[in-house]
C-alpha cells in the first residue's frame, strides 16, 4: 500500500473540483447532489456544504444513491455485504443532476449510477464528478469535472480515504495481494 | 422461566457493517446466527425504500428464474414471494403440486431436479413433509428458500415478524412476546420462537395443553395455559391461527370455548399495555381467536406485516441469489 496523494493534494484535488462545479451550476433549473454510496456520498456532501455557503441563493437537493442492485458485476464477490438504501427523497424531474463519485475507472458504477437514477425522474441533464480519474475505462463514460488524474498499475486499487468515514484523509493505491 | 438473554446480543440490533452473507440457502432460522438474521432484517430496510419508489423496481435478479414450487397450497405467500422476484426484475415460475407430475407419482426430488434442469437459479419450496427444502437444498445447484415444510419451519414469516416489531418498536432485544395458540402444529410458532430467541427476547406460548406440547420449553421459552395470566407482562401478543379444517374439534371441546378461553378481545386487550403489538400470521378466523375490534384496531399491525413480507422476501432473493455459483 502506497499513499500517492496527502491530505494536502485531496483538499487541493477537492478544491479543483468544486470550482468546476461552481462554474457550471446553472441559475435556472433545479440543482440536485447525488452521492454514489460510500465515499461519493462524503464527497457530496462536502460540495453541496460549499455550494450552499458560495451560493444561498440556490437551493440545492442532497441524496444519496446505493448503486448494489444495479451492478452487474455482483457475483464476483465472497459473501453479500449489507446493501444500505437509497435517499433521494425529490423528483429528479428537470432537475441538474450532480452524481458525485470517489474514483472514476471502468464506468461500471456510473453506468448502474445511471440506470437507478432513470428510476427517480428524467433529469434535464446529469454532470458527473470524480475526485481521481485513474483512467481504465471499460465503458464510453467520461467525467466532466475531475479533481486529479492519477496513474495507477493495471490491477492495483486506488482508495481515497475521507475523515468522516476513514479517520484520515488521503488517497491509497492497493496492489492486489 | 426462561434464561435470561445475555447481553451480549444486543449488539446484534443493527448488523456490523462488515458482516458477509455466504448462504445459497434459507431453509430455517434453526441454522441462522443471530448476525445472519440481523443482516436479512437490515437488507429488508433497504428494499423497503425500493417499494415507495414510482418505479418499485430494481434489476437485482435480471435474468434469474425463481420457481415457485408449492407442493401444498398457499395464496399469500406466494403471491408474496411471486411479487418479490418481480421486484427484483427475476422470472417466476409456477408450480402447484395439483394436476402436475407429482400426481402421478414423481418424486419431490425428481420434480425439481426436471425443472431445475430448464435453468432454474432459485427455488422457493413450500412441502408438507418437513425437511424436505433441506433435502433439496443439498441436491440441487440452484438456491433453495423454505417457504414453510410442514409444521417444521416458515423462516420467511419469522423474519417479517420480528421485522415489523423491530419496526413498531424500535428493537426485538429485551422484548416478551407472547405466542398464542396451536403452537403444536405451527411452523409459524417454532420459527418465532427460535428467531425472537436469537434475537434476544423472551418468549411466553400460550395455549391448551393439547396445542402446547411441554417439549416446546427446551426451545428456551415459558409455556402458559393461562392467557389472562400473561396479558401484562407482554410487548407483544402474536396470535396464530388454529387450524380448525385440519383438527376439527379433537384437541379442544369446542371452537366456542377456545375463543372464550384464548381468543383476543377488546376486553382483554384494555388489560395489556397501551402499545402492545397485536400481530396475526394469517388468515384470520374473525371472532376466533381475534375479535374484529382489535384485528383492526390501533395495536393490530396485521396489514403491515403483510407489506413488510415483500421487502422482506425481496432481501432474502437477493442474499441466497448472490451465493449461487
Amino acid at each position: 500500500m502506497e499513499q500517492t496523494l496527502t491530505a494536502n493534494q485531496v483538499r487541493e484535488a477537492i478544491d479543483r473540483l468544486y470550482e468546476q462545479v461552481l462554474a457550471h451550476v446553472p441559475d435556472d433549473v433545479p440543482v440536485a447532489v447525488i452521492g454514489v454510496r460510500t465515499r461519493g456520498e462524503t464527497l457530496a456532501g462536502r460540495i453541496v456544504e460549499r455550494l450552499e455557503a458560495d451560493r444561498a441563493d440556490l437551493p440545492v437537493r442532497y441524496g444519496v444513491l446505493d448503486i448494489t442492485f444495479y451492478r452487474d458485476d455482483l457475483s464476483r464477490r465472497r459473501g453479500v455485504p449489507l446493501v444500505r438504501a437509497t435517499e433521494i427523497d425529490f423528483d429528479l424531474d428537470d432537475t441538474w443532476v450532480l452524481l458525485v463519485d470517489d474514483v472514476l475507472q471502468t464506468g461500471r458504477s456510473v453506468r448502474a449510477a445511471l440506470d437507478a437514477l432513470a428510476d427517480f425522474g428524467r433529469p434535464r441533464v446529469v454532470r458527473l464528478a470524480a475526485l481521481i480519474d485513474r483512467g481504465g475505462r471499460e465503458l464510453p463514460i467520461a467525467a466532466d469535472f475531475v479533481g486529479r488524474r492519477v496513474d495507477a498499475p493495471d490491477g492495483a486499487r486506488v482508495q481515497v480515504r475521507f475523515q468522516e468515514t476513514d479517520g484520515t484523509e488521503g488517497v491509497f493505491i492497493l496492489t492486489q495481494d | 422461566m426462561a434464561p435470561k438473554a445475555s447481553s451480549s446480543s444486543r449488539k446484534t440490533e443493527r448488523a456490523d457493517k462488515s458482516f458477509l452473507w455466504t448462504r445459497k440457502d434459507l431453509v430455517g432460522i434453526d441454522e441462522l446466527s443471530s448476525e445472519e438474521i440481523v443482516h436479512i432484517l437490515d437488507t429488508a430496510e433497504s428494499f423497503k425504500e425500493v417499494s415507495t419508489r414510482s418505479i418499485k423496481k430494481v434489476p437485482a435478479l435480471r435474468g434469474k428464474v425463481v420457481a415457485l414450487m408449492f407442493f401444498e397450497n398457499s395464496t399469500r405467500t406466494r403471491m408474496s414471494f411471486e411479487l418479490a422476484a418481480g421486484r427484483l426484475s427475476a422470472d417466476t415460475l409456477g408450480f402447484t403440486a395439483a394436476g402436475s407430475s407429482v400426481a402421478k407419482g414423481e418424486t419431490t426430488l425428481d420434480t425439481v431436479r426436471n425443472i431445475e434442469a430448464m435453468g432454474v437459479d432459485i427455488f422457493v419450496v413450500r412441502h408438507s413433509e418437513p425437511g424436505a427444502p433441506h433435502m433439496l437444498a443439498r441436491k440441487v445447484r440452484g438456491a433453495v428458500i423454505n417457504a414453510g415444510d410442514g409444521p417444521h419451519e416458515h423462516p420467511t414469516q419469522a423474519l417479517l415478524d420480528v421485522f415489523t416489531i423491530r419496526q413498531r418498536l424500535g428493537r426485538v432485544d429485551g422484548l416478551t412476546v407472547a405466542i398464542v395458540g396451536d403452537i403444536a402444529h405451527s411452523r409459524v410458532a417454532r420459527s418465532s420462537i427460535l428467531t425472537l430467541r436469537k434475537l434476544g427476547a423472551e418468549v411466553i406460548v400460550v395455549g391448551p395443553p393439547t396445542l402446547v406440547p411441554s417439549a416446546i420449553a427446551a426451545m428456551g421459552c415459558q409455556v402458559s395455559h393461562d392467557l389472562d395470566a400473561v396479558l401484562r407482562e407482554v410487548d407483544v401478543i402474536n396470535m396464530l391461527r388454529v387450524q380448525f379444517e385440519r383438527f376439527g374439534s379433537q384437541l379442544f371441546p369446542s371452537v366456542r370455548e377456545y375463543s372464550r378461553l384464548y381468543g383476543l378481545n377488546a376486553d382483554r386487550l384494555a388489560r395489556c399495555r397501551k402499545d402492545v403489538l397485536v400481530m396475526h400470521p394469517g388468515p384470520i378466523n374473525r371472532g376466533i381467536e381475534l375479535t374484529s375490534e382489535v384485528a383492526d384496531g390501533p395495536n393490530s399491525c396485521i396489514l403491515q406485516q403483510v407489506t413488510n413480507g415483500l421487502a422482506t422476501r425481496m432481501a432474502v432473493l437477493y442474499l441466497v441469489s448472490q451465493c449461487v455459483a
